[in-house]
């Protein structure tokens, strides 16, 4: 699946993954390939994206995600 | 004669120094522009992106009256006046204090009370010269926002402003900047900001329906609005900072013709003296020598 990581500033991370980690406001949550259109909020935490290459975290003091279509968009704070 | 020459001739000298300046300073602006437009390139994915979000959002949520889009009779008004730090940019400057002192005549003739918040060091001249009562509590933002212009810095002054409007000191905020149009054209804008009005949503990759929603619709919305505020306040911010260095650039530019047109004249009163001094040499010479031969 593709993933964007977006802040207003820069565009932290834009590629190919396996798996996406998130702080959601409720909980963890892991997302894989195919997931459902979920649109959910971020608490303070780190964004962990899985690949083939290795594993990436990113920090992030909140934010938003939607995953549609097998892409997820972080908007990170 | 020959201190006419020397006075054209320093002045020259010093035309050709300013121009140097200012064709400088263009150079300078247009490497400036150039990264002042990145930024909002950066941002604007982003942008569109929540702005997607929301209206998937909201379109299938009832209208709540949340916490920043509630509309109160406007008593008091806050106006951000955003300018930039430095001067010599046209009338870049001059067109926001004009635009905010609109809204500040106007507010008060209807009987409103009226601050500003200005942004930037020209709007802070502007409002302490016109006596503004200059809103309190942003600390020293108003110089020192663009010195380091990024979203964190202009998230804790959208999020005083909107603090503001939801303890009730505000109610009503309008936004007074030059938005980009491309490195020439400025246009001055007097933009609302607070309520915020409810999005005409249209229809972007409508898959509203089938979203999974976490938490709730309820609290993305009030998750994400605040965000939305701050994101727009940023746009206007980075509008406003590349919209100056676009201005400053054509000033620059016409500075530096302005002063060409000023070196020709110079020059060709400076031939003119010249000759009329050989002129005047040459006949003194042959003045002297019939004399002599005489």
């Amino acid at each position: 699946m593709t993933v964007d990581i977006l802040t207003p500033d820069a565009k932290l991370f834009s590629g190919e993954a396996t798996y996406v980690g998130l702080p959601g406001s409720d909980g963890s949550m892991g997302i894989l390939d195919h997931h459902a259109p979920l649109v959910t909020t971020l608490k303070a935490g780190q964004v962990v994206v899985r690949s083939q290459e290795g594993e990436q975290s990113f920090e992030v003091k909140g934010g938003s995600v939607e995953v549609l279509n097998n892409t997820v968009t972080v908007l990170a704070e | 004669m020959a201190g006419g020459l020397q006075e054209v001739r320093d002045r020259i000298s010093s035309v050709q120094n300013t121009m140097q300046i200012t064709s400088a300073m263009k150079m300078v602006s247009a490497a400036k522009l150039r990264r002042a437009q990145d930024a909002i390139t950066q941002m604007r994915p982003y942008a569109v992106k929540l702005q997607g979000i929301l209206s998937n959002v909201s379109a299938s949520l009832e209208q709540g009256e949340g916490t920043y889009s509630e509309e109160r009779e406007a008593k008091r008004i806050l106006v951000v006046a955003i300018t930039s730090n430095r001067g010599l940019c046209g009338a870049f400057n001059n067109n926001i204090v004009k635009e905010a002192t609109k809204a500040v005549k106007e507010a008060a003739e209807s009987g409103q009370i009226v601050e500003v918040l200005p942004l930037g060091k020209k709007a802070l001249d502007a409002a302490n010269r016109l006596g503004w009562s200059v809103a309190e509590g942003f600390g020293d933002a108003p110089t020192s926002l663009f010195d380091n212009l990024d979203f964190a810095h202009a998230s804790e002054v959208a999020n005083t402003v909107m603090d503001g409007f939801a303890s009730g000191h505000y109610d009503k905020v309008v936004l007074a900047y030059n938005q980009f149009k491309n490195a020439a054209v400025q246009l001055p804008t007097n933009e609302a900001f607070l309520p915020m009005l409810p999005e005409v949503s249209e229809a972007e990759g409508d898959a509203g329906g089938e979203y999974i929603f976490e938490p709730n619709k309820q609290e993305i919305v009030e998750r994400l609005l605040p965000n939305a505020l701050r994101v727009q306040l940023y746009k206007a911010l980075l509008d406003s900072h590349a919209a100056e260095h676009g201005a400053r650039m054509t000033a620059m530019h016409q500075a530096t013709d302005n002063g060409g047109e000023i070196l020709r004249d110079l020059r060709i009163t400076y031939n003119k003296a010249r000759q009329a001094s050989i002129t005047t040499e040459i006949l003194e010479i042959v003045a002297g020598s019939e004399a002599l031969d005489g």
